[in-house]
């Protein structure tokens, strides 16, 4: 990038076949992707899924061991990590200790020779609303007040392409909240392109405009947070983003508008649209909020799914909603979500229900049977080692 | 455990700090002791051996007590070439120990971090010299650079070097030995401090394009000031009163003598203890100003 200027606006970020293997093991298998200019992008995957990495590729503190990275129509790759017109907020904010807060905010204009480098920071500084801790140093900041300081240092260079790793990972659930409202103004205010690396699928879906999710270092799926939810494409995606519940059957039947699949002796309708798995035995599922939680045999209609009977096995409560568990004979374990329109839960332990929904509301997954199930195993392994994390967070309080 | 949280935190403070820590007192004790005897002791008996007048008609060596102050003025003229050369040397021999050292203890501290085998190997290759006697080793380098070492005859051989060139008995031979002696307490601070270097820093100094020399002078140097200070205090103070290495009998010559060589011949050979004893003095004041002057300027209490 010319010294003494700023890039006019966020650019492109495109990978070509990105490869990055380390010693023993492949972080990253040929990944492409395409970032627009101006957008905030978010890549989420459990740890360990090679999103860290990809993030380190494109700010040039790794070298991939194949493929092209091209920034703003440039190829980057062979360029080291200071010539990219790319900043990071790194997870550990890495702050200069021995510089005061306006310093380190000043340090990037400084190297780039940009005029009047001390206004533009105390300006940075008060988007953060900081600027009152200038002449502090970061180790007399508190954790949310050092991240607002990487961020401020990172977004005062104005980079064609700003890298968010993890960095609200540290903060409490409501600074965390405030934070992520604050980085969704910032990024359109400057009009930069964010790419954000998370774990936290909240976060992402909050934050991004497309999401792509990452798991064992290739991109499972790839859109709006909403399209990803609504219609994963994967087990993997079904389950690490939000709940779902999955159910494999034979296609028995199928018009132009719905596939029919045969599940538990009983036969689901799933929209040919929503279905890219239109042969052979299948999996398709639903979302546990879309259920209806029934008491007795529903009316057999063509615009509703519905399985059943099955006993209840489990009911917790969670104050906006309440979990049911319903064991179905055949379809194994469905979850159901219900808003909590009465006091309390509505069936009781050992209750016989039947679940529906609307057939609009099914998806099928692009996954073979044995992919499905690697998949939700996938999901599962990271959600209880998110759980895990969380735990010993509760605990160390009680401690 | 959980409940001392909702106390407030000056009443819980209060008892620390009225309990009188008698273990504490019993604990620093000895090393009270020890200071007072080795080194407090020494220190004011320097000080009146400094002013001590010859006894008139007594025998050499003999002294009384008595505030000759002209002790300081004549030692410092007489020997003031010896000082002047002894701080150049040292400063001369510290920065080429900083120079050779700290490529050396970046290797060992930040380079190879993730093979603890490597670093322990060539952290041993530091200290292993240390294994032979210091005396030893200055000697094998006297062997080595002496007329009819190795060096010296290659060089005459390739017409490098004059027929009557010596390499012993010059500045070069000293400093070089000075350096040599001193490199381990300068690697060994800058690699403690090195090794815990987070590397963070430098990849956010790079993210911030900042070139690596950039990088290097502006985050680095910096974070390892520490080591940087303490490891040059460790060489410079002892390399200012070294009367080893300059000395005819190791790698000096006459022309090559420091205050250290002034101070041993005074004390041993002449045995004009009040002159030493005020040499002492003044190189130990000097360093201290020195040092104090230094340690202000490199600002070390400001790195958290």
């Amino acid at each position: 990038m010319a010294a003494g200027t700023f890039a006019e606006k966020g650019a492109d970020l495109e990978l070509v076949g990105i490869t990055k293997t380390f010693p023993g093991f492949t972080a990253i298998q040929s990944l492409d992707l395409f970032i627009p200019a101006g957008s905030f992008f978010a890549l989420l995957g459990p740890s360990g899924c090679g999103k860290t990495t990809t993030l380190r590729l494109v700010a040039g503190l790794e070298e991939p061991t194949a493929g092209r990275i091209v920034i703003g129509g440039q190829d980057v790759t062979a360029t080291k990590s200071f010539q990219r017109p790319v900043n990071t907020v790194f997870q550990s904010y890495a702050l200069f200790p021995h510089m005061t807060v306006l310093e380190n905010v000043a340090f990037g204009l400084r190297r780039r020779s940009i005029a009047s480098p001390l206004e533009k920071a105390h300006e940075a500084l008060r988007l953060v609303e900081l600027d009152h801790l200038a002449a502090r140093r970061p180790g007399q900041l508190s954790g949310g007040q050092q991240q607002r300081v990487a961020l401020a240092r990172a977004v005062v260079n104005r980079p064609a392409l700003l890298l968010l790793d993890e960095p609200l990972g540290a903060l409490d659930l409501k600074l965390r909240r405030q934070m992520q409202l604050e980085l969704k103004d910032i990024q359109s205010e400057v009009g930069l392109t964010f790419l954000h690396v998370t774990h936290d699928q909240e976060e992402a879906m909050t934050m991004a405009d497309t999401i792509a999710v990452m798991n064992k270092g290739e991109i499972e799926q790839m859109g709006a947070p909403e399209e990803l939810y609504e219609l994963p494409r994967t087990a993997f995606v079904a389950n690490f983003l939000g709940q779902s519940n999955l159910f494999t059957g034979e296609v028995s039947g199928s018009t132009p508008d719905a596939l029919t699949v045969a599940i538990a002796g009983q036969r689901l309708i799933i929209p040919t649209a929503r279905a890219p798995r239109r042969k052979g035995t299948v999996t398709v599922g639903v979302r546990p909020e879309k259920l209806l939680l029934l008491t007795s045999a529903p009316a057999p209609s063509s615009g509703s799914n519905a399985l059943g009977p099955g006993r209840v096995i489990d009911v917790s409560f969670s104050g906006v909603s309440t979990q049911y568990t319903v064991a179905i004979p055949g379809a194994g374990d469905v979850v159901v979500f219900a808003q909590n329109m009465v006091f309390g839960p509505v069936v009781h332990v050992g209750a016989e229900v039947w679940v529906s929904w609307n057939v609009e509301h099914g998806f099928g997954l692009e996954d073979s049977v044995e992919e499905a199930a690697a998949g939700v195993q996938d999901a599962a392994a990271a959600q209880s080692a998110d759980a895990d994390t969380r735990t010993g967070v509760t605990s160390s309080v009680r401690a | 455990m959980a409940f001392s949280a909702f106390a407030s935190a000056p009443a819980a403070a209060e008892p620390a700090v009225r309990r009188r820590s008698w273990v504490a007192l019993v604990l620093l004790l000895p090393g009270i002791l020890y200071l007072l005897l080795f080194f407090i002791t020494p220190l004011v008996s320097l000080v009146f051996t400094s002013f001590q007048q010859p006894v008139i008609g007594g025998d050499i060596g003999q002294y009384s007590a008595g505030f000759k102050w002209e002790n300081y003025t004549e030692s410092v003229t007489q020997y003031l070439p010896l000082i002047l050369r002894a701080f150049g040397y040292a400063v001369l021999a510290t920065v080429l120990a900083l120079v050779i050292s700290y490529p050396l203890a970046y290797f060992i501290g930040v380079k190879v971090r993730s093979f603890p085998l490597v670093q322990s190997l060539l952290l041993t290759l530091v200290i292993a010299p240390f294994f032979i006697s210091f005396l030893l080793r200055t000697l094998a380098w006297k062997q080595i650079m002496s007329d009819e070492g190795p060096i010296v005859v290659a060089l005459k051989a390739l017409s490098v070097f004059p027929n009557d060139g010596h390499i012993t008995g010059t500045p070069f031979a000293v400093v070089f030995g000075l350096t040599y002696n001193f490199i381990p307490f300068m690697t060994l601070p800058l690699y403690a401090t090195l090794e815990r270097l987070d590397v963070r820093y430098i990849e956010a100094g790079n993210d911030l394009y900042a070139s690596p020399f950039t990088t290097f002078r502006k985050i680095t140097v910096p974070l390892s000031l520490p080591g940087i200070v303490s490891g040059t205090l460790l060489t410079f103070i002892p390399a200012a009163g070294d009367y080893i290495n300059a000395s005819g009998d190791f790698l000096g010559s006459a022309q090559t003598s420091m205050v250290g060589n002034a101070i041993e011949s005074n004390f041993l050979v002449t045995q004009n203890y009040p002159v030493a004893a005020a040499l002492s003095i003044v190189l130990m004041a000097v360093i201290l100003v020195i040092v104090g002057l230094y340690v202000r300027r490199a600002g070390t209490e400001d790195l958290v």
